[in-house]
């Protein structure tokens, strides 16, 4: 019961990035109508976004330190980092510790500006022409957006811890009655699956509750039928493609300290959240969120050793072979609306 | 000729051409000079040429004729390497069993992966292609370990049990693979003043094998099954209204497609016996679809262009670093040449992806029809040029009456 109850945990984690990725590409899909191949790399980015802070953070000057010697009798040479110097050094080294959940407010201007960029600048020219072109050159985009970050970044994963409060592991098992110590869980897990619920419950208020969402909500139904309303429906498009960019980022910036950030993390993700989305649904957002968590819990079922021991290699395909279960069975997929992206 | 009409067997005359003199064609510069830098004329490189030229002329049947965009491509290239190792391994080094089972394995398995992707299409069959392709790339790297060698990939050893001839030759060594005792591995090279041209075995056998897969594409572009692919892609509906099944035809298009890519892989281990799982990840059928694109889709010389291009200037764009940048513009003024060092830096050596991502997408956008659609348009220009101007000639010479 206990590692039944670890390994929906885990799940729930590997699920929530998932989900959140997926969210955003659903988003453009459904909106737009764009196969955006390069949204593992927003998702990279908003990881390197966190990493970048950190590292500005971190800047330091040396200065001596009179009062401390070396073992030859000389002052000692000390790294002070200027937000020490600046917010003196209790705030300066709190500041350092929290950089991934400060990196969440810069990330989102950059996101968002970020995905403007992408959708004015070269999106929108992709409208009209087939999904072969938009998944070829979003596919260019990624290739060369994950090469920027290579040449900045070095080929190495980066690690960035995430703040000491959250460091270490909470015992979640004593919480719902069982004995101590039987279900312990790292406590920044916990922060992402929750931030991931916020993000996820956050977009669908904003889709389901403001007239914006609600005039979205109607072009993704019937986009000419919008514009002949009157309503500049590109321009809020636009926007939908930014907060997408948002999300994605998001989701890098909170998942730093559980995976060390590389150039290529985002393509990792990429072809794991277009298996999400397709099982959920191309254009539902449910579909996607709700695929995303059971592939996520699935997978994690899947590495049980003792479900290895019985079917080896699943864990590696499984999420895979539900994939070609699923379209085979519901074309359309777990949730999905009859006539978006069936040609 | 050879049941192909003029501009075919014209476009096939020249292919053949650059193939057999590949060797001079890739080396137009003196050994030793400052140049030679861009010289491809290497059999590594050649080899790479040629065999990936298989596989994007494969790829193209495919997404060229029938417009199904598959993203997993290159499974069939890896599964074409292991099983040509391994008939290496227990029966022969002679490269054409190899070839064949490589052949035929690919075969099978774009079978099963076709019959089931091609239930959609669309943008769901890319992504069903890319799952199966990281599903095999999955497996073979951790629970086929036994037989795919997994991380460390699969090679040959020197208790392998071939059943015809030795499992390790008199000075204790691999065999090398051979084509009826001509050993891949060996060339000659022709000193010409400056110039030194290598011909390479290896080479040449890659020239007939993909001069033969050339003339097969260029049959089937050509037939009416040809002409059926093509009515899939333009239009699957109507085609289904007239009474015909696509399916089939376009499941006959993803195997032979697939059996291209198995012949490319086993040419890979014919010239150099080893296979891993990085063959098979997504970004390596990514790979294809970039060459496919960037030449020319469905066009029958655009792929083999791509190829080319893509690999020759991976071979050559990233080898040069900053000591050979620094050379080249060693005569501009130190703050300059420091400067355009740094600007050009980033786009060479270990760079190169980035570039390569940039070209891509500007051919994507602005040149759909890849490197054959520029030639065309170049064409086009000077063609209109003339045209003007012997009008112009004429008119000025002899205005014609009552105009």
């Amino acid at each position: 019961m206990e590692a039944i109850i670890l390994q929906i945990l885990n799940g729930l984690d590997k699920g929530s990035a998932y989900a959140l990725i997926a969210l955003g590409l659903t988003l453009i899909f459904g909106t737009l109508g764009v196969v955006n191949f390069a949204h593992g790399a927003l998702f990279m980015i908003g990881a390197f976004v966190a990493v970048t802070l950190n590292r500005i953070f971190n800047l330091s000057f040396t200065v001596i330190d009179e009062t401390r010697t070396d073992f030859l009798g000389n002052p000692m040479q000390v790294e002070v980092p200027y937000v020490e110097q600046w917010f003196g050094a209790e705030t300066g080294a709190a500041i350092i510790d929290w950089s991934v959940p400060l990196a969440i407010i810069v990330a989102i201007p950059i996101m968002a500006l970020i995905g403007i960029a992408m959708e004015r600048g070269l999106i929108k020219y992709f409208y009209k022409r087939p999904h072969a072109d938009q998944i070829l050159v979003t596919f260019g985009l990624a290739i060369v957006l994950q090469e920027i970050v290579k040449a900045f970044y070095g080929a190495n994963p980066i690690p960035t811890p995430a703040p000491d409060a959250f460091r270490g592991s909470f015992d979640v098992g004593q919480l719902i009655g069982f004995e101590p110590f039987a279900i312990v869980y790292p406590y920044w897990r916990l922060v992402y699956f929750a931030f991931a619920a916020i993000v996820i419950g956050a977009v669908f208020a904003f889709l389901q509750f403001t007239t914006f969402g609600m005039v979205v909500r109607a072009g993704m139904a019937d986009r000419e039928t919008v514009g002949i309303l009157g309503i500049d429906i590109d321009k809020r498009f636009t926007t939908m493609f930014a907060i997408a960019a948002i999300v994605a980022g998001l989701a890098g910036v909170m998942y730093t300290p559980i995976l060390s950030p590389n150039y290529h993390m985002g393509m990792d993700f990429l072809v794991l959240s277009f298996v999400v989305v397709v099982v959920g649904g191309m254009g539902s957002l449910g579909g996607a969120v709700a695929a995303g968590f059971l592939l996520g819990v699935l997978q994690s079922f899947a590495s049980m050793s003792q479900v290895i021991d019985l079917i080896p290699g699943i864990n590696q395909v499984i999420i895979y072979l539900v994939a070609i279960i699923v379209l085979l069975t519901r074309p359309r997929g777990l949730m999905g609306r009859k006539g978006v992206m069936e040609e | 000729m050879l049941g192909l009409n003029k501009a075919d067997l014209r476009l096939y005359v020249i292919v053949l051409g650059l193939l057999i003199f590949a060797p001079f064609i890739m080396n137009p510069f003196p050994e030793g000079s400052g140049l030679a830098q861009f010289n491809g004329g290497y059999p590594d490189l050649l080899q790479k040429l040629v065999i990936f030229g298989i596989f994007a002329v494969g790829f193209n049947i495919l997404f060229g004729l029938t417009g199904y965009l598959s993203f997993g491509h290159a499974a069939f290239l890896g599964v074409g390497s292991y099983a040509g190792v391994w008939m290496m391994k227990l029966l022969t080094m002679n490269v054409i069993p190899a070839l064949i089972v490589s052949v035929l394995v690919a075969g099978l398995l774009s079978v099963v992966i076709g019959y089931v992707s091609l239930r959609r299409s669309g943008i769901y069959f890319s992504i069903l292609t890319l799952a199966f392709a990281q599903m095999c790339y999955s497996l073979a790297y951790s629970v086929l370990t036994p037989i795919t060698g997994g991380e460390t990939g699969l090679t040959l050893s020197l208790n392998d049990p071939r059943v015809l001839g030795a499992s390790q030759t008199a000075e204790g060594n691999i065999p090398a693979p051979h084509f009826f005792g001509l050993e891949m591995s060996s060339s000659a090279t022709w000193e010409l003043g400056a110039w030194s041209f290598t011909f390479n075995i290896g080479y040449y056998f890659c020239a007939i094998v993909m001069a033969v897969a050339f003339y097969l594409a260029i049959r089937l572009f050509r037939s009416p099954f040809g002409l059926m692919l093509r009515a899939v892609k333009s239009n699957n509906s109507r085609m289904t209204y007239t009474g015909l099944n696509p399916r089939p035809y376009a499941l006959a298009a993803f195997v032979i497609s697939g059996m291209y890519a198995g012949l490319a892989g086993g040419l890979m281990v014919a010239m150099d016996p080893l296979a891993g799982a990085e063959r098979m990840i997504w970004t390596a059928s990514g790979e294809v679809v970039l060459m496919a694109i960037l030449g020319g889709v469905g066009t029958l010389i655009g792929p083999i262009l791509g190829a080319g291009v893509i690999k020759y200037l991976e071979s050559i764009i990233s080898t040069i670093n900053s000591t050979i940048l620094h050379q080249w513009f060693a005569f501009l003024p130190d703050g300059l040449e420091n400067f355009v060092v740094a600007v050009i830096y980033p786009f060479v050596g270990k760079g190169w992806h980035l570039t390569l991502g940039i070209v891509f997408m500007l051919v994507v956008i602005f040149l759909p029809g890849g490197i054959v659609e520029g030639g065309k348009r170049i064409a086009n220009l000077f063609r209109r040029k003339r045209a003007d101007d012997s009008a112009q000639g004429s008119a000025s010479a002899a205005p014609k009456p009552g105009e």
